[in-house]
Order: C-alpha cells, then sequence, then structure tokens
C-alpha cells in the first residue's frame, strides 16, 4: 500500500485567508475555533489541490478572497516515497492553472485521482435529502476514480440522451410524432454504453454495501438494519425492452423516460425510509459509514489511502459515536486526517486515549499551533 | 464596449462585420480593419471583390456536393480517379485533409454535416441523393465512412450504413487510427494515409 500524505499548505487570498502557511503530522491534524474562522475553508483548500476544485462552491472566482483578482494554493505531498508539489490558482477571467512538479497540466482531469481526499461534511446531507441525482452523482464519482471507460460511457449516454430528447421536443413542436426509424437510430447508440454503465454500477454496490454496512454497525454500535440497495429500471427489464415499451410514453412526455438516468440507491434503516424516519444521528451515522465505505474502496481499488477530512462531524453525534469515529480514522486502515471541531476538550479528551500522532491548530484571526506531535 | 470609442460610424460598422467571424474578437477585428485601411485601394478592392465572388459564383459540386468553381468539381471530373469508390465525409475540410494524404485515388461524397438533433439537423437533412442515385445506377462498388469518430458521427455513419447496406456494394470504415473523439481535419497526414488505406468492413466495427 502506498503512503500519502500532505506535508505542507499555503495559501494567498483563497477564501477568507490573506496569507496562511500550515505544516502537518502525518497522521492526525485538528483544526479548532468558532464557527465563520475558516476552519472547513483549510479543508476545501486540500480539496482543490486534489481534486481541482471546490467541494462547496463550484464557482472557481468565488473562491477568491473578496475584493481580490485571484488565489494561489500551494502544497507539497509525499505520495508513494516521491515529493509531489501542486500548485493551483484561479485568476479572474483567466483559466484555472494546476501545476504538478512546476508542469500545468492540458487536462485538470489527468490529476483527479492522483492524490485520492474523501471529504465528510454536513453538506452530505444533501445525499438523503436530495433527489436521486444527488446519489447517482456519489457513485459516478468514486468509480470514475478507477475506470476511465466508466467516465467516457457516461459522457457518451448523456450526450444521446440529449440528442434523443431533442429529438422528441422537436417532433412535438412540429405535431408530428418522432420516427421510429429515428428513435431506433438514438436507441441504439443508447443501448451500449447504459447496459454497461448498469453492470459497473451492480458491481460496485455489490462491493460498497458490506463494507458500508460494518461501519455502520461500528459507529453505532447497535444492531439495526441498515441497507443501501441499487435500483435500476434495468432490473425489471432489458434496456432495449425498456425503451421500446416507453417509446410512445416518452413522445408524449417529450424525453427518455427509463434508463440508467433514473437509477437509485435507496437507503433503508430497519426496513424503512432513512429520509423519512431516520433521526438526525442515524442519519448522520450513515452518510459517515458511507463516506468511510468510499475511503475503504478507494484504498482497495488505488492501493493508496486516501486523505480523509472531517468537517465539523461531530454536530448531532452523541459522546459514544463521536469515540467511535475517532477511534476508527486512528486504526491503520487509514491515513493522514484532518479535522475541524469548534471545541478543544472534547476532542482532545478523546485523541490523548489513543496512540496515534496528532497536532492541534487554533484557529483564530492567526493561526496557531497549540500542539505539535510527540515525534 | 463603450459607445461613441469609434471616432467613425463606417470604422465601427467594419469591426463589427470583422467581429461576427468566428474565432475573431473586437480587438483583433480593429486590427485587421486598419490594417486593410493602410492599404492601397486596389488590394482593398480585390479583397471585397473576391468576398462578393465568393458566395455569389461558388458552386456546390452536383456529384459530390464538395465547393467547385464549376457545376462538377475538378476531382469529379477527373478520368484518372476511381468513380467507384466513394469516401464519405462530412465536410470540405475533410476532403482536404484526405487529398494532403496522396493516398487516394476514388472520389468523394460531402454530407455537409452530422446528424445532430440539438444543432438543428436531422437525417433528411443530409445531402444524401446525388449518392444514392448513383449507387441505384450500380456506378458504386464502395463507399467508405470517413466521417469523424465522435458520437454524431458514428450515429450518422451507422444511419448511411443501414441505408445503403440494401444495396449490393461494400461498406467499409477508416482503420481506427483516428483517436476515438478525434476529428479528421486534426489527424496528421500519416495516420490519415494509413487509415484510408487499411480500411476495414463497417460491420466489423459496429460494438459502439
Ligand atoms: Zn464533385
Amino acid at each position: 500500500m502506498d503512503t500519502l500524505y500532505l506535508k505542507n499548505l499555503s495559501l494567498v487570498q483563497f477564501k477568507n485567508y490573506t496569507e496562511a502557511s500550515l505544516s502537518f503530522s502525518k497522521r492526525i491534524n485538528c483544526f479548532v475555533g468558532d464557527n465563520g474562522v475558516g476552519k472547513t475553508n483549510l479543508l476545501d483548500a486540500i480539496h482543490y489541490l486534489s481534486l481541482t476544485k471546490s467541494y462547496f462552491n463550484p464557482v472557481d472566482q468565488q473562491n477568491i478572497l473578496h475584493g481580490k483578482e485571484m488565489f494561489m494554493i500551494r502544497g507539497e505531498f509525499e505520495r508513494a516515497g516521491r515529493n509531489e508539489k501542486i500548485y493551483c490558482s484561479v485568476r479572474a477571467g483567466k483559466k484555472k492553472v494546476v501545476q504538478r512538479n512546476g508542469k500545468a497540466y492540458d487536462r485538470l482531469a489527468d490529476h483527479i485521482g492522483f492524490l485520492p481526499v474523501v471529504m465528510i461534511s454536513p453538506a452530505d446531507s444533501a445525499l438523503i435529502l436530495e433527489g436521486s441525482e444527488e446519489r447517482r452523482k456519489f457513485m459516478d464519482t468514486v468509480i470514475s476514480l478507477y475506470d476511465k471507460s466508466y467516465l467516457h460511457d457516461l459522457l457518451r449516454y448523456n450526450r444521446v440522451l440529449l440528442q434523443r430528447n431533442k429529438v422528441l421536443k422537436n417532433a412535438f413542436k412540429t405535431g408530428l410524432p418522432a420516427s421510429d426509424d429515428e428513435l431506433a437510430l438514438w436507441d441504439n447508440q443508447l443501448i451500449p454504453p447504459g447496459e454497461r454503465i448498469f453492470s459497473v454500477r451492480q458491481t460496485f454496490t455489490e462491493k460498497l454495501v458490506p463494507v458500508f454496512q460494518e461501519y455502520y454497525h461500528k459507529i453505532s454500535g447497535e444492531n439495526e438494519t441498515v441497507s443501501l440497495e441499487y435500483v435500476s429500471p434495468l432490473f425489471e427489464m432489458s434496456f432495449p425492452g425498456l425503451l421500446m415499451k416507453n417509446r410512445d410514453k416518452d413522445r408524449i412526455l417529450q424525453y427518455t423516460s427509463g434508463g440508467i438516468h433514473k437509477d437509485d440507491l435507496l437507503m433503508k434503516l430497519g426496513g424503512f425510509s432513512l429520509k423519512k424516519t431516520g433521526s438526525q444521528g442515524q442519519q448522520k451515522t450513515f452518510l459517515v459509514a458511507l463516506k468511510f465505505a468510499k475511503f475503504a474502496f478507494i484504498r482497495e481499488t488505488n492501493d493508496i489511502k486516501p486523505i480523509l477530512l472531517l468537517d465539523d462531524i461531530f454536530d448531532k453525534f452523541d459522546p459514544r459515536r463521536v469515540t467511535e469515529i475517532i477511534r476508527l480514522v486512528s486504526e491503520n486502515e487509514f491515513g493522514q486526517i484532518f479535522i475541524t471541531d469548534t471545541h478543544l476538550d472534547h476532542l482532545e479528551g478523546i485523541l490523548k486515549q489513543l496512540d496515534a500522532d496528532y497536532k492541534v491548530f487554533k484557529i483564530n484571526e492567526e493561526i496557531k499551533i497549540i500542539r505539535q506531535p510527540v515525534s | 464596449m463603450q459607445i461613441g470609442r469609434y471616432s467613425s460610424r463606417l470604422l465601427e460598422k467594419a469591426v463589427e462585420e470583422f467581429s461576427s467571424l468566428p474565432g475573431i474578437g473586437k480587438k483583433t477585428a480593429l486590427r485587421l480593419v486598419l490594417h486593410l485601411l493602410r492599404q492601397d485601394k486596389e488590394v482593398v478592392e480585390r479583397f471585397g471583390e473576391t468576398i462578393l465572388r465568393l458566395k455569389s459564383e461558388i458552386q456546390y459540386c452536383k456529384s459530390c456536393n464538395n465547393i467547385s468553381d464549376n457545376e462538377i468539381c475538378e476531382i469529379c471530373a477527373n478520368p484518372a480517379r476511381d468513380h467507384s469508390l466513394i469516401c464519405l465525409v462530412e465536410n470540405p475540410q475533410n476532403v482536404m485533409a484526405i487529398e494532403n494524404t496522396q493516398q487516394y485515388n476514388g472520389i468523394y461524397h460531402v454530407l455537409g454535416g452530422l446528424i445532430s438533433p440539438v444543432d438543428g439537423i436531422g437525417p433528411a437533412d443530409l445531402v444524401i441523393e446525388p449518392l444514392e442515385k448513383k449507387t441505384r445506377k450500380g456506378e458504386v462498388k464502395e463507399i467508405i465512412l470517413a466521417l469523424n469518430t465522435t458520437m454524431e458521427g458514428d450515429t450518422t455513419n451507422f444511419y448511411l450504413y443501414k441505408k445503403f447496406s440494401e444495396f449490393e456494394i461494400k461498406i467499409t470504415t477508416l482503420a481506427r487510427g483516428v483517436s476515438i473523439g478525434g476529428e479528421l481535419e486534426y489527424a496528421d497526414e500519416i495516420t490519415l494515409g494509413r487509415s484510408i488505406k487499411n480500411r476495414t468492413l463497417f460491420v466489423d466495427t459496429i460494438q459502439l
């Protein structure tokens, strides 16, 4: 297993930071401070260096310090024994630049997956509360990290879907129904990538679910049955059959009503909908377990431990679950970890009982190191 | 752009026309216009006349739909070329790219676009009639499908394959030296030349 950790980070005009420079412990790093001081922004900077974008705000320009023209993030990683200097900058009106060891990437996609991180944040509740698109995006981002042809299929599928829907819409406008021949032409393009995506998602969830369940039980300490089920219209019927069956319906709706673009992950607790009946604590446990499973999945497929970013996850958790999470991440299955929290006492109380090395940064107007690693 | 920034209405209008061209911004347009202004009168007149004649006199070859000075283009009019071998391409640039390889002695057919409903192009908008006629008359032995390997290119290839499979002709496609999602006009001459010589039966490549 290859090692991965961030040695140091420096920011210029990124979000609320005019300038900041930090160097980290190989294991656990805690950012402690009041709400609104910018703890999360430090995690987001690390996210930028890994995935070339913010976890929270997709508009790069809006991550520039207010009133300034540009931001820069620099980080020095150690990956598989090699030093990797990553640089990311965004300038108003210019293309984003990401460099590895001084060389700019032509395609940002080539960088993604090289220095994997997994973020766990309160914003993840969208996975439970929002529509199925969020859950498909969850599957797609994890799978794309290890299966490049999956991304290709996905782009192709979406492009064909766009064209097919346009055919249905145009036909509706002219008053003549879209011809069978023309729909068959697009079906023929839609089916192969659609079937491949279905099969990859099936394999993915089969591997992910048991790991997820194990983590859920570890964190909750309870035996409630928890389930995550991949649902797709393609379980009921072959894709060609489905498209044929829906053809008349599609003509009326003016879009393609059935396909892997309708897939979902059903989340249940004790047989009931997690969204409707789960408590906030149960929902949070579900999300953390899901992200830990994602972590384990990336670790196994890429043979590297991703960096774990835990944003304010202890809010709404009982102390027992918090202790369990910290204990889990300090085990050897995890690598470098960044945690934000408002209260130091609580976090440090747990950390002191574990033998993992940790470093604490107190974030106010300035960043102060209040605990150095022992080593 | 600020109003009244130009000292002349005529200048402003000229800049506007130039900047309506693809890839030309206001700044470049202004530079081009000022450059033209500095030239001799004859030079500018020749420039204008060429553009006027371009639109009014240029024709589309009745045989292959390529841009031409005459009713039948030079390639179609050349008896030394193999008229039973047709290379089917999207646009005139593609013809130039394949001609540059000097590896091809058949003639062409220019579709004028790819099937793409979002761009307003359906199967009925492709120019196929002349080719269909020729094929029906038995003048065609082989059609080489040489469209860009984008999704729309693949879709159009497949559409044409089905359309022409009723005839007793060979339907082939370029060997995939041209990368997936690649465009013919950007492929280098050697790769393109090789892939047209080593073309394969289209039916063997259907696996999307
Ligand atoms: Zn011609």
